[in-house]
């Protein structure tokens, strides 16, 4: 295990701990922005250049520019008086312990059957068009819908109340 | 340990974090924050087993992963949206203080 | 000694690489390129500066500055003493250490998306397949530093002018996607080397540059208009407009964190520029053939200057828009011309070669342009104003 995979996994992981643990919001939106970007260089560790790039441009880009404006949007900066972590943070924090127990079981119980080191695939921006065109057309167009659906639903969603009586 | 051992374990610890924060935190933003870490988590699982799969030139895992996260970004716009309209109408994100069914 | 001209700085490069041993080489020849980089463009960006005060100036009938060396050529380094010994004032109640990362996020962004860019015949920095989505994703994380500039100043001024910023630089992402795209389905590859590759070619001596078709030239001007306001140029200036929000998120900023910010925003627009000038000008390739022999570098760079000067000009030139208008025009306007140029470059290419596609794709564009313009100068009310006297 290279040098660089132990940085990258412990800045993404940094900044996922950051997110959850922070008491001022637009700054727990700003790990999770670390916590992105951490993401997107281990996938381009794992030679998916496009998935990294789109994980940039996607996440970095839209999701985390969208969550600090709902922050701003719902007065989320300002610290509620009853402290940040909700009632029952502790059985929260034993099912999420309990969980990552499972998963790290069943991971570490089959590492000897998980597959080795394979050479590096070289994936070009080509195949990935033409196989967005033939194999997964499918996919993409319902993707397509998913989103038109999505946007407008938004924008319904978040619509003025006075305008929405009108 | 091999590599894929690794990227599963990271994948793990980054979806239970996740997971913690969306069941421990009171305002329903840092909710939809832990839910996109586990969407996160999920994605370098599949970017992970496409690379030291057996097939990787069929491209399954990183097309499924490309969708993945076209999808997350869709709910995370919805999502939001929900929560702003929320606090429009209860003048608060705190979900403690959501626990009845009347508005 | 033509090809030595226009590889000088590949062989300079690689003589000055040879100096040290094989396994460091890879590794000495990028970090030689990178600071290369790093040193060239600031020294283009203080020259920029005193261009635009110049050309400013004497578009607005008056000199310019002229009091630091001759025709105030000495101005920007006299700026950049000023900036870099004035108190830094970091306001009591703002987020500290967002207030420090929001100026080094932008410039890091910023300085990335130079690395795809061809200057010349093999300089670039990293000949990456997927080019041209790395520069748009590097493009999309300078958003995030503008917000957090905002909003770490706890003032409302920066703040709104923050989230004036973000809006708007959202609402002409997408066109300025959309308008690559068209040169990326033409081209067939997102890597950038290759599409200046596909441009480089000659029929009668006049250049295959995309600009010079139907899809092209719409393209190029929906890129030029999306570009100025990505960069907050005017007449897109509204977010840092002195006249109505002092400066905008980085009013609370002095000093260096300041000149920082103005390196930012000038370094996006040469980037911005030199991909403008790789899409649809044929990026390091010669306007006509017997010019060949001029180095591709000066031919990228005196592109990138006049697209510069092209901005200087506009600013000079235009009023500034309000923000609705702003969005408007973006989401209205631009993006369905965006789309719909999309299908014209799609029918270039399946009407084959012939009088026949220039017709028709030309039919088509200056058709929607003239429906959807008038359409928006209705709704607008907006055309030749009518006065009524006090009689």
């Amino acid at each position: 295990m290279s040098f660089v995979f132990y940085a990258i996994a412990g800045l993404t992981l940094a900044g996922a701990l950051a997110a959850v643990l922070l008491k001022n919001t637009v700054h727990c939106a700003l790990a999770l922005t670390v916590a992105f970007a951490g993401l997107a260089l281990l996938f381009l560790e794992l030679d998916a250049q496009f998935a990294g790039f789109a994980q940039i441009l996607v996440y970095i880009g839209a999701v985390a520019v969208l969550v600090v404006f709902a922050i701003l949007l719902t007065r989320g900066s300002e610290t509620p008086k009853d402290g940040v972590y909700s009632r029952n943070w502790l059985a929260g924090l034993v099912i999420a312990a309990g969980v990552f127990a499972v998963l790290g079981w069943a991971v570490l119980g089959s590492a000897r059957s998980l597959p080795h080191e394979t050479a590096a695939p070289t994936v070009t921006v080509l195949q990935i068009g033409n196989a967005l065109m033939s194999r997964y057309v499918l996919p993409l167009e319902i993707v397509a819908l998913l989103l038109t659906a999505a946007l407008i639903g938004a924008v319904i969603v978040a619509m003025h109340e006075k305008e929405g009586q009108k | 340990m091999t590599p894929l051992a690794g990227y599963l374990l990271v994948a793990a610890l980054l979806f239970s974090i996740g997971l913690a924060g969306a069941l421990t935190r009171r305002n329903a933003i840092l909710v939809l924050i832990g839910i996109e870490l586990m969407l996160n988590a999920a994605n370098l699982n599949l970017i992970a087993f496409w690379r030291y799969g057996p097939h990787p030139e069929a491209l399954t895992g990183m097309m499924f992963a490309i969708f993945s996260i076209a999808v997350a970004a869709a709910e995370a716009a919805v999502g939001l949206g929900l929560v702003i309209q929320i606090h429009r109408h209860a003048h608060t994100t705190d979900l403690d203080q959501m626990n009845r069914m009347k508005g | 000694m033509i090809e030595t001209a226009d590889q000088i700085f590949v062989l300079l490069k690689h003589w000055l690489v040879g100096f040290l041993p094989a396994g460091w080489q890879p590794v000495a020849g990028v970090a030689l390129s990178v600071v290369a980089i790093i040193a060239f463009f600031p020294a283009l960006f203080a020259l920029t500066v005193w261009i635009e005060r110049k050309g400013l100036g004497r578009m607005q009938n008056r000199i310019g500055p002229n009091r630091v060396g001759p025709l105030g050529i000495l101005q920007p380094v006299a700026d950049a003493i000023k900036s870099l010994t004035k108190e830094d004032i970091v306001p009591l109640s703002a987020d500290a250490a967002v207030h420090f990362l929001a100026p080094l996020l932008l410039v890091a962004a910023v300085f990335m998306g130079f690395a795809v860019l061809p200057m010349g015949r093999n300089m670039t920095l990293v000949n990456m397949d997927a080019g041209l989505l790395f520069y748009f994703a590097m493009g999309a994380s300078t958003e995030l530093a503008v917000f957090m500039a905002g909003w770490s100043s706890r003032n409302k001024y920066s703040l709104l002018g923050a989230m004036r910023a973000v809006a708007q630089m959202i609402s002409y992402e997408v066109p300025l996607l959309m308008s690559s795209v068209a040169v990326v389905m033409m081209t067939g590859s997102l890597s950038l080397t290759k599409i200046v590759a596909a441009q480089n070619h000659y029929t009668w001596g006049l250049p295959h540059w995309y600009i010079f078709t139907p899809w092209g030239f719409a393209g190029f001007v929906m890129y030029a208009i999306a570009t100025t306001a990505e960069t907050n140029r005017s007449p897109f200036d509204l977010p840092e407009g002195e006249s109505e929000l002092v400066a905008g998120y980085h009013t609370e900023y002095s000093g260096f964190k300041f000149a920082l910010f103005f390196l930012g925003e000038y370094l996006a627009m040469f980037s911005i520029s030199g991909l403008g000038a790789t899409l649809f000008l044929g990026g390091w390739s010669a306007p006509f053939s017997f010019l060949g022999w001029v180095p591709s570098w000066i031919w990228f760079f005196s592109k990138l200057m006049l697209s510069i000067f092209v901005f200087i000009w506009m600013r000079g030139t235009l009023p500034r828009l309000r923000q609705d208008q702003l969005m408007n025009f973006a989401w209205k306007f631009v993006l369905p011309l965006t789309l719909l140029n999309l299908l014209v470059a799609a029918l270039w290419r399946f009407l084959g070669e012939g009088w026949e596609r220039w017709v028709v794709c030309l039919a088509i564009l200056l058709l929607a342009y003239a429906f959807m313009g008038r359409e928006g100068m209705r709704r607008g009310h907006l055309g030749p104003r009518r006065y009524r006297y006090a009689e």
